[in-house]
């Protein structure tokens, strides 16, 4: 996404002018803003429970199934949470889910578990992490420095990490033996697994990072108009590095814990992670040109899809049924998000 | 302070030149900039004023040439190393982000904050400071800056500059999007920031500005200096127009063709309303007519304009265009009808900048370039060449992109579109706004012309000398209604503006 105005809105002949201080009705108003959006995903996520309720009865309205629910929905939420500030800053990154996949075939060598035993198994901590940045810093110099579309870049490296993963671990599943780190993330606090507070504390940290930083702020704006941004005197460049780290960091943390969950690596891991990613952030309300992101959209996002796969679970139902459901809330998402959404027509 | 050493200025530039691929903007220019002064340059469009002002403020890298600050040889590698050194700038396109707040936009690249931690509560008192001292305490500074007009972006962009601790502000045709009311605010803060010794470097096309405000002219033609430091006051008008033309241009408004008695009403609006805007706006235009509307900015007489486009919905009355009734909300139907509209902001509304000039002017017109679905991209330019020819657009090129061209020459391209299209009823929102004086004499002549051949052309301008100039009749609209409408030629400026000002009083 380069220079924002620019982005034309069909011929100009039927091309309204920006409405300059619009003064909608308070309903409207309440609906379009981030409160309004949210709403209309809790009620989303409501009716889906009622419906798993129903159907499903106590199979699915029970203290262990939510917890599986929030499981499930953990992995993928660290992922998208990293990605709603690539794509609030107007850029896109396809390789998240196979960045994942690497980090864990990375720290689930035999080699590197043998240190972590000698060591300390936060090794295997810290290496997805280290495996996650690497990429995001590749993906951001090349995007950033290389004016390389992000399109491409990040496809780029979608395909090279899952073929990096597949020669070291010659596309074997490799198996995690290492006690201390087994113990570390499949361990519970007050009942809850540790997966589900990495996720809740990503999610907090982003979104402060996001509303109350200089960081957050200036993300936004290089979204919203990158070279008003420029112009401010924000290095552009050199952020968008920074932003492709983040996501790359927390591809990394899902590869932890995806490590923990599976206790495997395998080269598989993350398969089209990137577009569920894409879907939760989006149906959360970010804005896919860039210039308006929501990180507790993004998390009901999440919440959304993993809610849905679970009732389709828990009823016994096809796959194939849940996919198009899947893609009929996506429609229907986007499409109230154009309604409410107010600006816009000015090339936004 | 002021700095009493007048051997050492502020700013001091020599030689500079800058090229594009294949353009070469500057060729050599010198600037000489005091503290405390305000120091005004000229030129005509194009001549490299914004080049100039964007190598002072580290956009642009000079390919030659000397800068020295405060009597030491700099360079000025990015815009973070200009607002360092204490120059701040207010570009000519409007350099804000629409999805945050006016406060957000204000600190943007320099938030208040500690240790990354944004402190907004500070930022939104320091904005309201900043809009108070700029007399515009009526904006909040948690609005987003999307929803507000041109006029109010600008004024944001104005508080960012002095939101800097500065030594230089430069202005970049800082009026050419506000009214009387607001230039004479921009002055005050001017003139307020030169009695704290702040040097500001002052863009405009309207001259009569610049004989208010200035201290002293440097004078640029096709990327060199012709003159530096002429008084601002003392300099004769025609002087200055063959310095920047290199020839005599008279500023002056083409003559009035009178309305023949039988001319048809082209278009007929009868108790237009859009809530919350304008009420009961009645007008018609017969064929050959020029009718202005003046006001002050945010009276709403864009919105009656877009409104009568079909690009806003009314909420009441009705517009017909040759005595058939439009569809109200509708541009296709008023397209149809053959209406055209030359919006205001040009550059969010109107053009697409990343593509040639000659897809922009036939932009509303290019299904007629087409045979069989297949479009003919040659007879597209060469039309297209024949407007821009005609509209003296320079450089008179149909395959730059649109946003390499100048200011000015943007606004033509815009023109031309509608040229090209034909329209029955041509709505203009500040055609010649950035637009220098020799193209502005063009550009009312052009205006002139079309309506002589039987356009009916409705005008908003917050010149008000522009649409007394060019108008048949004014309309003068005042929060949302017609305050009164008279012949031109039976009202003056000072008429106008006491009008105006009642209106904003009622
Ligand atoms: N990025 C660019 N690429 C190519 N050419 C450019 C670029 N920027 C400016 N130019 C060219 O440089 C010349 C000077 O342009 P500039 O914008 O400085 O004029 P100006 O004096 O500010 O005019 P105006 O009064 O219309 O704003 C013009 O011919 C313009 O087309
Ligand atoms: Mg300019």
């Amino acid at each position: 996404m380069s220079e924002q105005q620019t982005v034309p809105a069909g011929p100009a002949s039927t091309n309204p002018p920006a409405a300059a201080e619009e003064r909608p009705g308070v309903v409207r108003r309440i609906l379009s803003g981030s409160a309004g959006r949210n709403l209309g995903l809790v009620i989303a996520l409501v009716l889906l429970v009622i419906v798993g309720t129903i159907t499903a009865g106590d199979r699915f309205a029970s203290y262990d199934n939510f917890l599986t629910i929030l499981r499930l929905a953990s992995i993928i939420g660290v992922i998208s949470i990293g990605l709603t500030f690539v794509i609030t800053a107007g850029g896109i990154d396809l390789s998240v889910g196979s960045v994942m996949g690497l980090a864990t075939v990375v720290a689930s060598l035999a080699a590197v578990q043998a240190a972590a035993t000698q060591s300390s198994w936060l090794l295997m901590v810290l290496i997805p992490i280290g495996v996650g940045v690497a990429a995001g810093l590749i993906n951001g110099i090349v995007i950033a420095y290389g004016n390389v579309v992000a399109f491409m870049a990040t496809l780029a490296m979608l395909v090279a990490a899952r073929g990096l993963a597949e020669l070291i671990s010659g596309r074997r599943t490799q198996i995690v033996i290492e006690t201390g780190f087994l113990q570390f993330t499949r361990s519970s606090i007050i009942g809850v697994p540790l997966l589900i507070w990495i996720f809740l504390v990503v999610a907090i940290v982003a979104w402060f990072l996001l509303n109350r930083t200089t960081f957050g702020r200036r993300t936004v704006a290089i979204g919203g108009n990158r070279e008003a941004s420029r112009l401010a005197g924000i290095r552009v460049k050199r952020h968008l590095v920074y932003v492709y780290v983040l996501s790359g960091l927390t591809a990394g943390i899902a590869g932890i814990m995806m490590l923990g969950r599976t206790t495997a690596g395998t080269s598989t891991h993350g398969t089209l992670y990137e577009l569920d990613a894409i879907a939760a952030v989006v149906v959360g309300g970010t804005l896919l040109i860039g210039g308006r992101g929501t990180i507790v959209g993004t998390v009901l996002g999440v919440l959304i899809f993993s809610t849905l796969t679970n009732v389709f679970t828990q009823n016994n139902l096809d796959t194939s049924v849940q996919a198009i459901t899947k893609g009929l809330i996506i429609v229907i998402a986007v499409l109230l998000q154009q309604r409410f959404a107010t600006r816009g027509s000015s090339g936004n | 302070m002021i700095d009493d050493d007048h051997s050492a200025p502020l700013l001091r530039v020599h030689g500079i030149t800058k090229s594009f691929a294949g353009v070469q903007a500057l060729k050599g220019v010198d600037l000489e900039v005091r503290a405390a002064e305000v120091h005004c340059v000229l030129g005509q469009n194009g001549a490299g004023k914004s080049t100039l002002i964007k190598v002072l403020s580290g956009v642009h890298q000079p390919d030659g040439g000397v800068i020295e600050w405060q009597g030491e040889q700099i360079s000025i590698a990015h815009p973070v190393a200009a607002l360092g050194l204490g120059i701040a700038t207010m570009y000519q396109e409007l350099d804000v982000v629409d999805g945050l707040t006016i406060a957000e936009n204000i600190f943007l690249g320099h938030e208040r904050s500690a240790g990354g931690m944004l402190k907004v509560a500070e930022a939104n008192r320091a904005t309201r400071e900043l809009l108070l001292r700029l007399g515009h305490g009526n904006l909040s500074p948690s609005t987003e800056v999307g929803r507000l007009s041109a006029a109010n972006k600008q004024i944001v962009s104005m508080a960012r500059a002095l939101s800097h601790d500065t030594k230089l502000i430069i202005m970049d045709e800082p009026s050419a999007v506000l009214d009387s009311e607001e230039v004479r605010n921009l002055f005050r803060v001017i003139r307020e920031l030169t009695s704290q010794g702040v040097a500001v470097v002052y863009i405009s096309h309207r001259l009569e500005e610049i004989r208010q405000i200035g201290d002293r002219i440097t004078v640029i033609k096709d990327g060199r200096s012709m003159a530096v430091g002429l008084s601002a006051r003392e300099t004769p008008t025609p002087d200055l127009i063959t310095l920047m033309t290199g020839r005599a241009v008279a500023n002056v408004f083409p003559a009035r063709v009178p309305v023949p008695a039988d001319a048809p009403v082209l278009i007929d609006v009868s108790d237009l309303t859009l809530r919350g805007q304008f009420t009961n706006v009645s007008l018609s235009v017969r064929a050959g007519e020029i009718v202005g509307l003046a006001g002050l900015v945010g009276s709403g007489r864009s919105e009656i304009l877009e409104t009568i486009y079909g690009a806003r919905k009314a909420s009441g009355g009705q517009v017909s265009v040759g005595g058939t009734r439009l569809k109200p909300g509708s541009v296709r139907s008023a397209v149809h009808a053959g209406i055209g509209l030359a919006p205001e902001e040009r550059k969010s509304q109107g053009l697409i900048l990343d593509e040639p000039v000659y897809r922009n002017v036939t932009l509303s017109t290019f299904a007629r370039f087409a045979r069989g679905g297949f479009l003919d991209e040659r007879r597209e330019r060469q039309v297209s060449l024949e407007q821009m020819q005609a509209l003296e657009l320079r450089p008179a090129v149909p395959e730059r992109t649109t946003r390499t061209l100048s200011g000015g020459n943007q606004q033509k391209v815009l023109l031309a579109r509608w040229l090209v299209h034909g329209t029955k009823v041509l709505l203009l929102d500040e055609p010649t706004r950035g637009v220098d004086v020799g193209a502005r004499a063009e550009i009312y002549a052009l205006i002139r012309q079309l309506a002589a051949a039987g356009t009916a052309i409705i005008l908003v301008s917050s010149e008000i000398e522009e649409v007394i100039g060019l108008a048949d009749r004014v309309l003068v609209i005042g929060d949302g209604e017609v305050l009164s409408t008279t012949y031109a030629h039976d009202i003056d400026e000072r008429g106008v503006l006491d009008l105006v000002m009642k209106g904003a009083a009622a």
